[in-house]
């Protein structure tokens, strides 16, 4: 299947480009991770719970960054093997335009298949979950950059989360 | 009056006793003593280089006895094919070799890579999980004809391409042509036969257990002919010869045609039973069996028919290609060719008759029989063209089809067969009569009025059943004969047991078979029983399918009958001191013509086993015979089949109204049972044409696997019983089986595809709807875009 979106985030490319090549704020925005671990370079393990439809399942991945053009462009790739449940699989395009008031804009185009039982049970389901999945993930990041929204922003318990990565990382 | 006993009676299936109490004995309900459980390790990638399999951390987890992959079977034979295909210029088909466990690739969703052996099946399945399989994923092979195009990936590399074979049968190229050539109208249609899944109630089971004291090793296993299995497991694939091995199939809950065919999971039970010096058993799951059960159909063909000016069918040619999936299940490579070409001519007598079809591997589930196995692929290209050639020739269908009936008979076809006899205009008066043709106007009217189009589908079909004389198969590329045996085993106190090759899973041979030789005898059904499904048990067998099992396997009994009656009359010859030719078999009764001297068939049957009053000197002590039937030829069941659907336009929905056939099925020895037979084929037939569907995606990957993406069809799906005519009243004997039968078996699923189509598309016409052909599923999505699109 096939996805694009984008999203306007509220920082520059140069902070922007940081954070998705951070472990930490890639665990903290992936839908259901567990664990992250590794770099830009080598690429990141990972380590996600999600239940597709009837399949609960536990998928453990690797996923490799190429096509770097900082600030502006990269390409990840990622499979994740789920045991019985199956395996997912993708890319993604990910470009950073930076915007008239100094914010990025984020585009991405995404290429992603799921094979063995979660194509056969959940098929009718799956390109629902997967653009769930990159809503999601894409909201968590553009919030994990941006940190939380100036004074007002009332819900308390998610006021850890709205923490600017970079604020947190220096504080 | 119907009769109440023998042939021609309705008693209620006695196999149903146990069945409906629960007291079955099916094969996942025999378990060995210290019997390890194998889990299958199956390919969730279409295609891939399998580059590494490590199970070291699998083996050392709780419970695990033993871990196989491809390499624990290198030089063990592959999983064999029962037929080899000639192509049009002499050569033989390609033939990949079929490995119990992935060597080397993985070539469609659900190989099974590696196999473990542990105490529990909860054990087995985790260390599953613990092994790491690293397979180099390739592009997957789905479409046929993509799959045949120059450059195209191939799914076995050490063949050519990935043609199987392509086949031409029939009528000359050039006298097609010139028929073509010279007619006033053509008609073509492209069509899909939908791939299907057979989805017996009980998912397949195989345990293997292995008796080191004797070598012996026994298969229980859910198969419609023991037989066969042990013949090419044995043979073919673990080289154990037939006395060292004993095949059983118990109670089946359901074939057909799935559980026919020799599959890996047979073999590697039995190979790991030795192996591990333990049982070892092997059920499947509902989800295994839709990526490992050999599938059905899958035809994608163009079929035109040339018509001269006074609408006689003059020329019919077709252009096929037949999925095989990833390897040649036992029968595949027949299906499509000698299952289906043979039967193109169908009810009609055109002159001129060409099929073309091209055999293609993909990386998809193994494709073979299911019940109908290329006669219901033939008969719905055949039935959907003339429907619309009578569309397009503004004429009746009933009237075109009628027109070009063949009447006489034998009647040897453009394609090799000879029809022995058949009366299709009986079968179509009959299906008229039951329809209520002229209150159509009528009940169309009052669906209109509600807001619904309703139409009317006719149908006739011919099959051949009753596989086959063996030597003509064999010269056709069988690697079988198909024969099948009996042996009558007469007690001493007059009880019978008949052990018979043909195995029963839903056919009621337990009933009926009792009832033919109690009508031979003159004596209780009671005193009969059936005895199939274990080779160590019954003489030999070619088991059941194509609806071969009276007209074959009775046969075969009541051969063996008549050498029980011709003995005994002996026996009761001397009893009664008279001459044999004197002596008459009526009620159980042994007389001597023109006397009131008789002798019973308990005390003849006595004396065979106490023979101290006994012409010793003439015959053996003990009464039991074996047959063997080899039949002269196929038997040709036909009918005509009619429905009526409503459409609702807003929704596209298709609801069966009524639903009539009238079948030919030569003498009948139950009725109730063929009645069933046809209602359950028939169900099958709707659920083909209206919901079931087999779906990959362009990945290969398996996209309807379970019960909420392949849609069964349920008791609603189908016209209430009042509206579900089943009729078999036409009866033209079959003329070359001693029982006159023709087999009902696969009927209902032949017939009703087409008749469930052709009304859709008469109903959406009616509405002024333009439409040519909807390919199956005819689900509401597709009729609603067909008459909106």
């Amino acid at each position: 299947m096939h996805m694009s979106d984008s999203r306007e985030i509220n920082a520059p490319t140069s902070e922007v480009w940081a954070a998705i090549l951070d472990a930490d704020v890639l665990k903290q925005c992936v839908p259901g991770c567990t664990e992250m671990a590794g770099n830009a370079s080598d690429g990141f393990d990972a380590t996600v719970v999600q239940k597709v439809g009837p399949v609960k399942a536990t998928f453990k991945g690797h996923v490799t960054l190429s096509d770097l053009d900082e600030p502006n462009s990269l390409h990840l790739a990622g499979e994740g093997k789920g045991g019985a449940a199956g395996f997912a699989k993708g890319g993604a395009d990910v470009t950073l335009t930076a915007t008239e008031n100094g914010g990025t804009l984020l585009h991405y185009e995404v290429e992603a298949k799921v094979g063995g039982k979660l194509a056969q049970l959940g098929s009718r389901i799956v390109d629902g979950f997967a653009k769930k999945m990159a809503d999601q993930f894409f909201n968590n990041f553009k919030d994990a950059v941006e940190g939380p929204s100036e004074e007002g922003d009332a819900t308390e318990e998610t006021g850890e989360k709205k923490k600017g990565w970079l604020k947190r990382i220096v504080s | 009056m119907p009769k109440d006993h023998g042939i021609g009676a309705s008693p209620k299936r006695r196999e149903d006793v146990r069945f409906l109490t629960g007291t079955g004995n099916y094969t996942d309900d025999i378990n060995v003593y210290g019997q390890a459980y194998v889990y299958f390790l199956r390919s969730d990638m279409a295609h891939g280089n399998i580059k590494n399999i490590d199970t070291s951390a699998a083996e050392a987890m709780s419970g695990v006895v033993k871990i196989f992959t491809g390499a624990d079977f290198e030089g063990v034979g592959g999983i064999p094919c029962g037929w080899e295909i000639t192509d049009k210029n002499g050569d033989a088909m390609q033939e990949p070799a079929h490995p119990v466990l992935a060597i080397g690739k993985v070539r469609h969703v659900g190989d099974p890579i590696a196999a473990v052996v542990a105490d529990s099946l909860e054990e087995a399945r985790n260390a599953a999980e613990a092994i790491d399989v690293d397979i180099e994923e390739l592009p997957a092979v789905v479409d046929m004809k993509a799959a045949l195009e120059d450059g195209a990936t191939k799914v076995h590399d050490d063949l050519t391409s990935n043609l199987c074979y392509d086949w031409q049968f029939g009528t000359e190229t050039a006298d097609v042509d010139a028929a073509f050539a010279g007619a006033a109208h053509v008609t073509t249609l492209e069509l899909t036969n939908n791939r299907l899944v057979a989805n017996p109630m009980e998912p397949r089971v195989a345990v293997g257990d292995y008796n080191r004291a004797g070598d012996h090793s026994t298969l229980h296993t859910t198969s419609q002919n023991p037989h066969v299995i042990r013949l090419l497991m044995g043979a073919f694939v673990l080289g154990i010869p037939e006395h060292k091995l004993t095949v059983v199939a118990p109670d089946v809950g359901g074939g057909f045609g799935t559980k026919i065919f020799h599959y890996a999971e047979e073999a590697f039970v039995t190979f790991a039973a030795k192996a591990c010096n333990r049982a070892v058993k092997w059920t499947s799951s509902r989800s295994e069996a839709f990526m490992s059960d050999a599938h059905g159909r899958d035809h994608v063909s163009k079929i035109e028919l040339a018509l001269d000016a006074d609408n006689n069918f003059v020329g019919l040619r077709t252009d096929t290609y037949a999925n095989m999936g990833a390897y040649l299940s036992t029968f595949a490579s027949s299906v499509p060719t000698w299952l289906h070409g043979t039967l193109m001519a169908g009810n009609y007598k055109t002159p001129a008759v060409q099929v073309n079809v091209k055999a293609v591997f993909t990386t998809t589930v193994p494709v073979d029989a299911y019940r109908g196995a290329g006669r219901p692929e033939a008969t719905y290209q055949l039935e959907r063209l003339i429907d619309k050639a009578a569309r397009e020739l503004s004429v009746d269908p009933m009237a075109l089809r009628r027109q070009n009936f063949i009447t006489s008979f034998p009647y040897a076809t453009p394609v090799a067969v000879e029809y022995d006899t058949g009366d299709y205009n009986a079968t179509m008066d009959k299906m008229e009569e039951l329809m209520d043709f002229p209150g159509f106007a009528a009940r169309r009217a009052a669906s209109e009025a509600k807001g619904m189009l309703r139409g009317r589908g006719v149908n006739c079909f011919i099959e051949a059943c009753g596989i086959a004389p063996s030597n003509l198969v064999g010269q056709l590329g069988a690697r079988a004969g198909l024969y099948d045996a009996a042996t009558v085993r007469v007690n001493a106190t007059g009880s019978i047991s008949v052990m018979v090759g043909a195995h029963s899973h839903g056919q009621g041979h337990e009933t009926v078979f009792p009832q033919v030789v109690a009508e031979m005898l003159g004596i209780d059904e009671g005193m009969i029983d059936i005895v199939h499904g274990d080779t160590s048990k019954i003489p030999f067998g070619m088991g059941t399918y194509g609806s071969r099992s009276l007209a074959v396997c009775g046969s075969a009994m009541v051969r063996a009958t008549e050498k029980i009656i011709n003995k005994a009359k002996k026996i009761a010859a001397h009893l009664l001191e008279a001459s044999e030719g004197d002596i008459e078999l009526k009620d159980g009764q042994f007389s001597v013509a023109g006397t009131d001297k008789s002798v019973a068939w308990g005390d003849v049957t006595l004396a065979a086993y106490v023979p101290h009053n006994y012409p010793l000197e003439d015959i053996e002590p003990g009464l039991e015979e074996t047959a063997f039937y080899d039949p002269a030829n196929f038997t040709y069941p036909a009918g005509a089949y009619a429905c009526e659907v409503e459409v609702d336009p807003e929704t596209g929905k298709v609801t069966i109204e009524k639903f009539v056939s009238a079948d030919d099925f030569g003498n009948v020895v139950n009725p109730m049972i063929v009645e069933g037979q046809v209602h359950g084929g028939i169900a099958q037939g709707i659920g083909q044409a209206l919901l079931e569907n087999c779906a990959y995606d362009e990945n290969g990957q398996l996209l309807s696997a379970s019960y909420m993406d392949y849609a069964m069809p349920r008791a609603d799906d189908l016209p209430h019983m009042a509206n579900y005519v089943v009729d078999h009243s036409c009866q033209t004997p079959c003329t070359h089986n001693p029982l006159g039968v023709k087999g009902c078996g696969e009927a209902g699923a032949i017939g009703s595809p087409p008749t469930v189509v052709n009304a859709v598309l008469d109903a959406l016409n009616s509405g002024n709807h333009d439409v040519e052909h909807i390919d199956m599923p005819v689900s509401p999505s597709r009729v609603w875009e067909a008459m909106n699109g």
